[in-house]
C-alpha cells in the first residue's frame, strides 16, 4: 500500500473542502474503535464542519465484553489464561486480570491464538476468544489446529461478537439517531459489503466501508454525504474488501462455530450476534470444560459505557470522564482499550 | 497506590513508574533529583540499571550489548564521559554456559567501543523458573568535564528538539522477535552507545538537556520536560524520522512510535539548531537520520503534535506500556 498517497495532506484537504460545502446537519456513527482512534489520531473531528457529527459505536471488542468475564477468568485457578493485551486492565467486579497476575495467577498476553496453543503444550491453557469477524478466523483455525494436534490441554472461551446483528439492534432502538454508518474495514474484509445490505433495505440509511488512513476516512465521509438521499452500502475500501468477503475465512468460521446469542456489555443480549463452538469441537470449549456462565453484570454502575457504546452520549457527557475515570484509573472498559471511545476522547480530544 | 501491589505497569517507564519512584523511593531516600544518573561533587557521575530483556538475542543486539549501552548512555546524557562499569549477573539454573559466553563477549566488545572498562562484578544463581535465563545489572561511573551543566531547568521557550534518528526501532525489533511475526527483512534494534553523539551536540550548539529515549519513548521524555519546567512542546509530524516498516507495523498493531522504546536514540533540547550540528550528526554512524522534530514553547500547556493536516493532537503521558490492539 502506498502510505504516502493515503496520508497526502493536499489530497485530504481537497476532500475536506468539498465536505465543508455540505450544510445539512447529519450524524454518522463510526462503528469500529480503530476508526475512532484514527479519527482522533489525525485530528479529523476538528477539521470537519460543525454540521457533521461523528459519534462512536460499539466496535471495540474489549468494551463490549461483560465484566462477569473478568470475574470468571480470575476464578480459574491453576490454569494459564492467554489473552490479548487490553483485556488485562479491564476492571471486573473488584479486580483486573493485571492484579490477579501480580497476586500469582498465570495470565499471559499473547499476540496470536497460536501462541496460546503453544503454551498449552506445557500447561492447561484457556485462550480468551474476544473479537469481531476480523479475529475470529484465526481463532477458528487455531481450534482446528488443536484438533489436529490432539491437544487436550487447550480450550477457547468463546466471547465472539458479530457486527451486523449489533447494528440491527442499534437501529431498532428508538433513542438512537444515526444518518449513516462508517463501516469497519477489517471486519468487512472477512464478511464482505453484502452483509450490510439490510441497513438501507430495512432502515433506509446508508453506509460506507472504509479503511483507516486519513484519506480513506475523509473519502468515506464525502461518499456518505453524496448518498444520503439514495441510501446504499458503498465500498470505499475496495483494495481490501469485496462484496462477498473472504470465502475461505468464512468457511473456517462456520466449520468450527455456529451462530448463537451473545451478551454485549452495555447492549445486553443480542440474538444471533455471537458464535458457539460446535459440538464436534466441544472439547475445546472452555464454557463447557469449566462450566462458566457469562452474565450481564455491568461492573461500576456509575459508568455510562452503555450509552457511549450506543452513541447516545459522548464520552465527555459521562460525569466520571477525566475526573474519576482516566486511563491511569479506568472505571469502565471504554477508558481502557486502545480502541475504546472514552480512551480515544481522553487521549485526543479532551 | 492502586491495590497496593506491584503490577507490570510499574516497570513501564511511563506515568506509573514515575509515581512509584516519587511515592516510594524519593520520599524515603530524600533523593535530590529524579534523574537516571547522579553527580557527586560536580565531577563524579554514577548510575545503575537492570536488564531483563526477552528474547536475550535479537537482531541488532543482545542483553549483553544492551547492558553496556543502556548504562553508558545514562552516564552520557548529563555530559559525562563514561569510564568504568560494574556488572552483576543473576543466572537461572540450567542456563547454557555457551550462551553466557556469547553474552559476555558482546559486553566486552561493546564496552571497548564505548571506551569503558568493566572492573568488578557479582554472580548469583537462582533456581530454575526464578528468572528468565539471565538478568544483568550494570553500574556505571563517569566523569563530568568542567563547565558542563545539562539540567532540565536550563530549557527555555524557543529551544529546539533534536533526535539522532528513526524512532521505535528497538521496540519493533523486539516485538517482531518475541512474537515471531516473521517480518522480512527483520527490523533491527538501534542499540548503540551515544557518547559521541552528545559530544557533537556539545561542540556544535548550546546543548541544554538530553535524555536517551528508552522505555516510554520520545513522548514520555517530552511530557517529563513539561512536568519539570511547565514549558509546552509542539512536535512537527512531517519531520519525525520513522521508518516505513515501523509505521506499517504500528498501524497494524495500533501502536504509536512516539511511545516506543529506543536503545540508541536521544532527545536533545538545544538553543539553536544550526546546519553545522545537523551535518556533523548525519555524518556519524549513530546519527544518520537526525532531525529537528519540534520546539519548546509557551503557546501550549502540554505536549502536542502538529499533524500533517495542521491540527494539534495532544501527546499525553501514558499510564503504562502501550498495548497492541485486537482488531
Ligand atoms: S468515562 Fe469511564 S466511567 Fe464514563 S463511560 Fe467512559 S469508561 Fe465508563
Amino acid at each position: 500500500m502506498n502510505l504516502k498517497y493515503y496520508r497526502a495532506p493536499d489530497l485530504i484537504k481537497r476532500v475536506l473542502k468539498e465536505i465543508h460545502e455540505y450544510r445539512q446537519p447529519v450524524t454518522f456513527m463510526e462503528v469500529c474503535g480503530s476508526h475512532t482512534m484514527a479519527i482522533g489520531h489525525w485530528g479529523l473531528r476538528k477539521l470537519l464542519p460543525e454540521n457533521i457529527r461523528l459519534i462512536s459505536g460499539p466496535g471495540c471488542p474489549v468494551c463490549v465484553t461483560p465484566a462477569s468475564v473478568i470475574d470468571e477468568l480470575i476464578k480459574l485457578k491453576d490454569i494459564t489464561i492467554a489473552t490479548f493485551g487490553d483485556l488485562i486492565r479491564v476492571p471486573g467486579s473488584d479486580q483486573t486480570l493485571e492484579h490477579a497476575r501480580a497476586l500469582g495467577a498465570d495470565i499471559r498476553t499473547v499476540y496470536s491464538p497460536l501462541e496460546a496453543l503453544e503454551l498449552s503444550q506445557k500447561r492447561e491453557t484457556v485462550f480468551v476468544g474476544i473479537g469481531f469477524e476480523t479475529t475470529i478466523p484465526g481463532i477458528a483455525y487455531t481450534i482446528l489446529e488443536a484438533g489436529r494436534q490432539n491437544q487436550d490441554n487447550f480450550s477457547v472461551l468463546p466471547l465472539f461478537k458479530l457486527i451486523p446483528p449489533a447494528l440491527n439492534a442499534l437501529l431498532i432502538d428508538d433513542e438512537v439517531e444515526i444518518d449513516g454508518f462508517i463501516l469497519p474495514g477489517h471486519v468487512s474484509a472477512v464478511i464482505g459489503t453484502q452483509a450490510y445490505d439490510f441497513i438501507p433495505q430495512k432502515f433506509g440509511i446508508g453506509g460506507v466501508v472504509t479503511g483507516f488512513e486519513p484519506l480513506d476516512i475523509v473519502l468515506g465521509i464525502k461518499k456518505m454525504i453524496e448518498q444520503i438521499n439514495k441510501p446504499q452500502i458503498i465500498n470505499e475500501y475496495s483494495r481490501i474488501v469485496t462484496t462477498e468477503g473472504n470465502m475461505a475465512a468464512k468457511a473456517t468460521i462456520s466449520e468450527v462455530f455456529s451462530i448463537g446469542n451473545a451478551v454485549w456489555r452495555g447492549l445486553g443480549e443480542i440474538p444471533d450476534s455471537g458464535l458457539d463452538i460446535r459440538t464436534e469441537y466441544s472439547q475445546f470449549d472452555a464454557l463447557r470444560k469449566y462450566d462458566i456462565q457469562i452474565t450481564n453484570i455491568e461492573g461500576n454502575t456509575a459508568c455510562r459505557c452503555s450509552s457511549v457504546l450506543k452513541g447516545k452520549i459522548m464520552p465527555f457527557d459521562c460525569p466520571l470522564f477525566a475526573e474519576i475515570c482516566t486511563p491511569n484509573n479506568p472505571v469502565g472498559p471504554c477508558m481502557v482499550s486502545s480502541e475504546g471511545s472514552c480512551a480515544a476522547y481522553y487521549k485526543y480530544e479532551k | 497506590m492502586k491495590n497496593d501491589i506491584i503490577t507490570l505497569g510499574y516497570g513501564s517507564g511511563a506515568a506509573l513508574t514515575r509515581q512509584l519512584i516519587r511515592e516510594v523511593f524519593v520520599s524515603k531516600f530524600r533523593l535530590p533529583t529524579l534523574d537516571d544518573a547522579a553527580c557527586i561533587d560536580n565531577h563524579l557521575t554514577v548510575t545503575t540499571d537492570a536488564y531483563v530483556v526477552n528474547p536475550l538475542f535479537f537482531p541488532g543486539g543482545d542483553i549483553g550489548k544492551l547492558s553496556i549501552t543502556g548504562t553508558v548512555n545514562d552516564l552520557s546524557m548529563n555530559g559525562s564521559v563514561p569510564a568504568y562499569l560494574v556488572a552483576s549477573f543473576i543466572l537461572e539454573e540450567g542456563f547454557s554456559i555457551n550462551l553466557l559466553k556469547r553474552i559476555v563477549d558482546s559486553m566486552q566488545k561493546t564496552a571497548e567501543e564505548a571506551g569503558v572498562q568493566i572492573i568488578a562484578g557479582d554472580t548469583k544463581v537462582v533456581e530454575k523458573g526464578k528468572c528468565d535465563g539471565v538478568y544483568i545489572t550494570t553500574t556505571g561511573i563517569g566523569f563530568l568535564p568542567e563547565g558542563i551543566d545539562l539540567n532540565v531547568k536550563n530549557i527555555k521557550a524557543g529551544d529546539r528538539i533534536v533526535v539522532n534518528g528513526s524512532l521505535g526501532d528497538h521496540a519493533v525489533a523486539i516485538i517482531n522477535a518475541r512474537q515471531k511475526l516473521g517480518l522480512d527483512p527483520a527490523p533491527i534494534s538501534d542499540c548503540a552507545p551515544l557518547r559521541e553523539v552528545i559530544e557533537i551536540l556539545l561542540n556544535t550548539t548550546k546543548l541544554r538537556f538530553a535524555r536517551d529515549a528508552t522505555r516510554g519513548g520520545v513522548a514520555t521524555i517530552l511530557n517529563e520536560i513539561y512536568e519539570d519546567t511547565g514549558l509546552g512542546v509542539i512536535l512537527d509530524e512531517t519531520s519525525l524520522p520513522i521508518k516505513d516498516s515501523t509505521t506499517v507495523l504500528c498501524g497494524l498493531l495500533g501502536l504509536d512510535p512516539l511511545y516506543l522504546a529506543n536503545e540508541g536514540k536521544l532527545v536533545a533540547v538545544v538553543s539553536e539548531a544550526n546546519d553545522d550540528m545537523l551535518i556533523q550528526l548525519k555524518a556519524h554512524r549513530y546519527g544518520q537520520d537526525s532531525a529537528i522534530i519540534g520546539e519548546v514553547t509557551k503557546d501550549v500547556n502540554g505536549v502536542y503534535l502538529r499533524t500533517a493536516l495542521g491540527s494539534l493532537r495532544p501527546l499525553l503521558m501514558l499510564a503504562s506500556d502501550p498495548l497492541p490492539r485486537i482488531c
